[in-house]
C-alpha cells in the first residue's frame, strides 16, 4: 500500500503527490470561481509562502532563528524598483534574476558574520545587519524614493510575450498569478528537493546535535553559511515578485517588524514542518488583511494571537494537525 | 572649545538614555537568560504614563518642583508592569527553547505598543513644563539646556543606585548568585521566583525611568520603544549582554557615535552603529565585557 513515486531525493508518498497535485489544481482553478480581490489574496499568501518557506530553511530545519529576513525580502523588492528606475528594464524574469542575485549578495555579506553565532545572539546579529539596510534606504531617499519609497508598475511576463492589460486587476488577478503559481510550485519542489538532500539532512543533523554533527565530518559553519545565503535567496525572491502586486516598495518591508512577521507566519504554520510555514502565511495574511478591516488595534489582535500560540499550541496549525491527526489513528 | 563641550554634554545625554533601556535589557538576560523583546515598549510605557501624571499635576497646579516627583510614577507604572507581565508571561516559558522566549516577548512588543495607541491615541504627549522649570545653563562658556543636565544626573545616580544595589547589598549577592547558577541557588534555599520578580520589575523599573526623563523632550510618542529597543541591542551588543559595565561602556559609545554622526554623518549614522556592534562581535564575540 505505500507506493512511492520516486525521483530520486524528490520521494514523494503517492498520497503526497495526489494531494500537492490536487492543491495546485485547486490553485489553478479558482480565479474563474472567486473575484478577483480574493484572487489576489491568494498571490499574497503565496507569495509570503515562499518568504516563509525559505525563513524556514534556518529555523525549522538549521535551528537558527533570524529575526532579519526583512532585509532579504525588501532587497529583492527593492532591486525589481532600481533596475526599473536606472536601468529602465521591464522584464519581471529579469527582476526575478536581479533581485536574487541581490538578495542572494546580501546573505553571502550578512551570512559570513552571522553563522559565528547561534541562538540569541545570531537573532540580535540578523537583526541588527538587516536594520543598517532598512537605514540606508530611509537615508538615501534620492536612491530609495526615502519613505514614500519607489513605484513599480506591471511588468511584461515571459521576455515580453506577456505584456500588461489595461485593466490592471484582471492583470494581477490572471496572468500574474498563474505566473506567481508556477514560481511558488517551482520553489516549493527546489525547498523540498534542498531539505531531503544530504544537504538538507546535514542540516537537521546541525540543529539537533551540534557536536555531534561536527564529529561526523559535518563542515557545521560552512553548512550554516549555505543554508543561510538559500534562505536568502529564498526571501529574496518572494521580495521581487511581490513588488508588482503591490505596486509600490517602501522601507516598511525593511523594517524589523516586518521579521517578525516572516516569523510569525512559521510559526503560525508550525515551523517543525515542511507545509507549515505555507500555511502560517496563508493564515497570517487573512488574519491581518481581516485584523486591519476591522479594527485599528490589529497589532494587538495578532500579538494576543501570537502570545496564545506560543503558550497553547507551540506546534502551530500544522504541526497541532498532525499530531491530532496521529492520535484519531491510534485510538481505536 | 563650546562646541566640544556641547557635544560632550549631548553624548552624555543620549547615554544616560541608552544606559537607563540597556541596564534593564542586560539585567534580564543575566539572571533568566531572556532577552526581552517588549522593553523598548516598557520604556514607552514610562514616557507616556510620565506624560500623562504630570498633564494632570500641571492641571492641578502642582509647583514645578514637586512635577519632578511625578516623573517617577512612569518608572514606577513600569515596575508594576514587569512585575504582573513575569509571572503570568515569561515563567511558563523558561524552560521551553529560546525561540519561543524571543516570539512570547514579541507578541508582548505588539500588545503594548496598540494599548497605549488605545489609551492615550495617536498623538504625542508631552510636559514642556519641565524643560522651562529649568532655563539653560552657562557651561564654561557654553549655552546648555539644563533639563538635559538634569537628565544627565538621572542616569549617573542610577547607574550608582544600580552598581550598590547588585554589588553592595544582600539581595544584590542573591540576584548574582542566581544569575550563575539558578539550580545552585534554589538549592541553597534562594526563593527563585521572587528573584526573577524583582529583577524583572527593577529592569522596567529603570526603563520606565529612562522614558519619563527623556519625555519632557522627545515626547511620548508612538514607535518609540521599537526605535529604543534597537539601540538598547546595539548597546548591549557593544558591551556584552548580561553585563552591567558592558551597558555603561557600551552606552557611552554609542551615545558619543550618535552625536558625533547627527553633526557629521546623519546619512549612515544608524549604520556605522550598527558596523561597530558588527566588527566587535567579530573581534570579541561575547561583547566588551560579556562572558560565554
Amino acid at each position: 500500500m505505500n507506493a512511492r513515486v520516486s525521483f530520486g531525493p524528490l520521494a514523494l508518498a503517492a498520497w503526497q503527490l495526489w494531494g500537492s497535485a490536487a492543491v495546485v489544481l485547486v490553485l489553478a482553478v479558482l480565479p474563474w470561481l472567486i473575484d478577483p480581490f480574493q484572487t489576489l489574496q491568494i498571490s499574497y499568501g503565496l507569495i509570503f509562502g515562499i518568504a516563509a518557506l525559505g525563513f524556514n530553511l534556518l529555523l525549522g530545519y538549521t535551528g537558527l532563528l533570524s529575526f532579519g529576513h526583512a532585509a532579504f525580502f525588501g532587497t529583492g523588492a527593492y532591486a525589481a524598483a532600481l533596475a526599473l528606475k536606472y536601468l529602465g528594464v521591464k522584464s519581471m524574469e529579469l527582476y526575478l534574476v536581479g533581485g536574487v542575485g541581490a538578495s542572494l549578495l546580501l546573505g553571502v555579506i550578512m551570512g559570513a558574520v552571522c553563522v559565528r553565532y547561534t541562538r540569541i545572539f545570531f537573532a540580535i546579529l540578523a537583526l541588527a545587519l538587516s536594520q543598517v539596510v532598512w537605514s540606508l534606504a530611509l537615508k538615501f531617499f534620492w536612491v530609495s524614493g526615502g519613505t514614500d519609497g519607489l513605484r513599480l508598475p506591471t511588468p511584461t511576463l515571459l521576455g515580453g510575450l506577456v505584456t500588461p492589460a489595461a485593466d490592471k486587476t484582471a492583470f494581477l488577478a490572471f496572468q500574474y498569478y498563474y505566473y506567481v503559481l508556477v514560481v511558488f510550485v517551482v520553489a516549493v519542489a527546489a525547498m523540498w528537493l534542498m531539505v531531503r538532500s544530504p544537504f538538507g539532512k546535514a542540516l537537521q543533523a546541525i540543529r539537533d546535535n551540534e557536536v555531534r554533527a561536527e564529529f561526523v565530518g559535518v563542515r557545521v559553519r560552512r553548512y550554516r553559511f549555505i543554508a543561510f545565503v538559500a534562505s536568502a535567496g529564498f526571501t529574496g525572491l518572494a521580495g521581487t515578485l511581490w513588488v508588482p502586486l503591490n505596486g509600490l516598495t517602501t522601507p516598511d518591508i525593511l523594517y524589523w517588524p516586518f521579521s517578525g512577521k516572516i516569523v510569525f507566519m512559521a510559526v503560525l504554520g508550525g515551523f517543525k514542518t515542511f507545509l507549515g510555514p505555507i500555511v502560517g502565511a496563508f493564515a497570517y495574511n487573512y488574519l491581518e488583511t481581516f485584523a486591519v478591516g476591522y479594527t485599528i488595534y490589529w497589532q494587538l489582535l495578532l500579538g494576543v494571537v501570537l502570545v496564545v500560540l506560543v503558550l497553547a499550541i507551540p506546534d502551530g496549525l500544522v504541526g497541532s494537525g498532525v499530531k491530532l491527526a496521529r492520535r484519531l489513528r491510534k485510538a481505536p | 572649545m563650546e562646541l566640544l563641550i556641547i557635544q560632550t554634554l549631548n553624548s552624555l545625554f543620549y547615554a544616560s538614555i541608552l544606559f537607563l533601556i540597556a541596564c534593564g535589557l542586560t539585567l534580564v538576560y543575566g539572571v533568566m537568560r531572556i532577552v526581552n523583546m517588549a522593553h523598548g515598549n516598557i520604556y514607552a510605557v514610562g514616557a507616556y504614563v510620565a506624560a500623562w501624571t504630570v498633564g494632570l499635576a500641571v492641571a492641578a497646579k502642582f509647583p514645578p518642583a514637586a512635577l519632578f516627583f511625578v516623573l517617577l510614577s512612569g518608572a514606577g507604572a513600569a515596575a508594576l508592569l514587569g512585575a504582573v507581565l513575569e509571572p503570568t508571561l515569561l515563567r511558563p516559558l523558561y524552560k521551553r527553547a529560546e525561540e519561543y522566549q524571543l516570539l512570547i516577548t514579541f507578541g508582548l512588543l505588539l500588545i503594548l505598543e496598540d494599548l497605549m495607541r488605545l489609551l492615550w491615541g495617536a498623538h504625542p504627549l508631552t510636559a514642556s513644563e519641565l524643560p522651562d522649570a529649568f532655563g539653560s545653563f552657562r557651561v564654561a562658556g557654553a549655552t546648555y539646556p539644563g533639563y538635559n543636565l538634569f537628565v544627565i544626573a538621572v542616569g549617573i545616580v542610577a547607574a550608582g543606585a544600580l552598581w550598590a544595589f547588585v554589588y553592595r547589598t544582600r539581595f544584590g549577592v542573591i540576584l548574582r548568585a542566581t544569575a550563575q547558577d539558578m539550580r545552585m541557588a534554589a538549592a541553597l534555599g534562594v526563593d527563585v521566583k521572587r528573584v526573577y520578580v524583582l529583577a524583572f520589575a527593577i529592569g522596567c523599573f529603570m526603563a520606565g525611568l529612562g522614558g519619563a526623563v527623556v519625555m519632557p523632550i522627545s515626547g511620548a510618542v508612538l514607535g518609540m520603544g521599537v526605535d529604543a529597543l534597537i539601540l538598547a541591542f546595539v548597546v548591549v551588543v557593544i558591551g556584552g549582554l548580561g553585563s552591567l559595565e558592558g551597558a555603561l561602556v557600551g552606552a557611552l559609545i554609542v551615545g558619543a557615535v550618535r552625536t558625533l554622526g547627527i553633526t557629521y554623518f546623519a546619512e549612515i549614522e544608524l549604520a556605522v552603529l550598527y558596523l561597530i556592534a558588527a566588527v566587535v562581535l567579530f573581534v570579541r564575540p561575547t561583547g566588551l565585557f560579556g562572558r560565554a
